[in-house]
């Protein structure tokens, strides 16, 4: 079904200047690099997308390296310890 | 215990929803569910009553993930199961967006993939037919809609600058490798709050697991979480 979609999307597509500044302000207010400035600053959105991509980079390595954590911990877990019970309960 | 062993996303999430269901009251879950439709799209992952519900996926998918790797316990091994609670991670963020974004619907067809064909998904660096066309006269001083003070600066100069930037934008976010301009911006939006939340409920779960194996040995250690009814 997403390759219908991509299909269908990837012939030209025409977006106008306001709807591509009120796209990437909206980008903008989600980063901790730029979204918090004085609102009268403006930045460009070619800045707005570079740090829009090195955000989700650094959220994707904050995932990984959770995962990583997440891994050992539940190797840890012992299936009679008060963690396994903690995990039990909080999927009951 | 035995939805622990349902391996399909989506039936769990049937089985968890109406596990709720039974557990809290009704009057409860309407209220919730009025106050989502009421807020804006933009609130939708930073709820907390989000956020509980991706921590039940991710922790119901983090079972499987141990109980699928529990027989292999060699050093390398160690490794892939970090990939594969990256994997489950990702699989119930999905899940929890319930199909309405591209991103989520491509993370889980890609699982669907790899179930069928073991190798990895091939990158697509094909490069995406995106043209901005941008409408002709002066970009500030005729705009048609309310005049919104505008946070975003737009360079025509810069506009193949942007378009390269925003491909790689669409690369980042899973199945908009080939989306338009406008999608993947949006998809982008979404996707980074959905992120933002797991990196959230991943930490806080990281957290009080190892509060409790810390607990268990010595005194201490903060309860984010109540302690499990027993």
């Amino acid at each position: 079904m997403s390759n219908r979609r991509s299909r269908q999307s990837s012939t030209a597509s025409r977006i106008s200047d306001d709807q591509m500044i009120d796209l990437v302000s909206k980008l903008r207010q989600l980063l901790p690099e730029i979204g918090e400035r004085r609102r009268s600053d403006k930045v460009s959105a070619s800045k707005v997308l570079q740090e829009t991509c090195n955000y989700i980079r650094k959220l994707h390595r904050e995932v990984d390296n959770l995962s990583d954590r997440l891994s050992q911990l539940l190797e840890s877990v012992d299936e009679e310890s008060p963690e396994a019970t903690v995990i039990r309960s909080l999927l009951m | 215990m035995a939805s622990l062993t349902n391996l399909n996303p989506t039936s769990t999430d049937l089985v968890r929803k109406k596990k709720k269901s039974s557990a809290s009251s009704s009057s409860s879950r309407r209220t919730i569910a009025d106050s989502v439709s009421d807020s804006e799209i933009n609130a939708r992952w930073r709820s907390e009553k989000q956020q509980r519900i991706y921590s039940a996926k991710l922790i119901q998918a983090l079972q499987q993930v141990r109980l699928s790797s529990s027989a292999v316990s060699s050093s390398p091994a160690a490794q892939k199961r970090g990939k594969a609670v990256r994997e489950a991670a990702d699989r119930a963020l999905a899940v929890s967006a319930r199909g309405r974004t591209i991103w989520s619907r491509a993370i889980l067809a890609n699982r669907i993939k790899l179930k069928f064909r073991k190798h990895k998904r091939p990158r697509t660096t094909a490069i995406p037919a995106i043209t901005t066309v941008v409408s002709t006269g002066s970009s500030s001083s005729n705009r048609s809609k309310k005049r919104r003070v505008s946070v975003v600066r737009l360079n025509k100069k810069s506009l193949p600058a942007i378009n390269r930037k925003v491909r790689v934008l669409g690369r980042l976010v899973p199945g908009c490798g080939k989306q338009s301009v406008p999608v993947i911006l949006e998809e982008a939006t979404d996707y980074i709050q959905a992120l933002e939340m797991q990196v959230k409920a991943m930490n806080s779960l990281a957290e009080l697991l190892s509060s409790y194996s810390s607990s268990s040995s010595s005194s201490g250690g903060g309860s984010a979480l109540p302690p499990p009814p027993i």
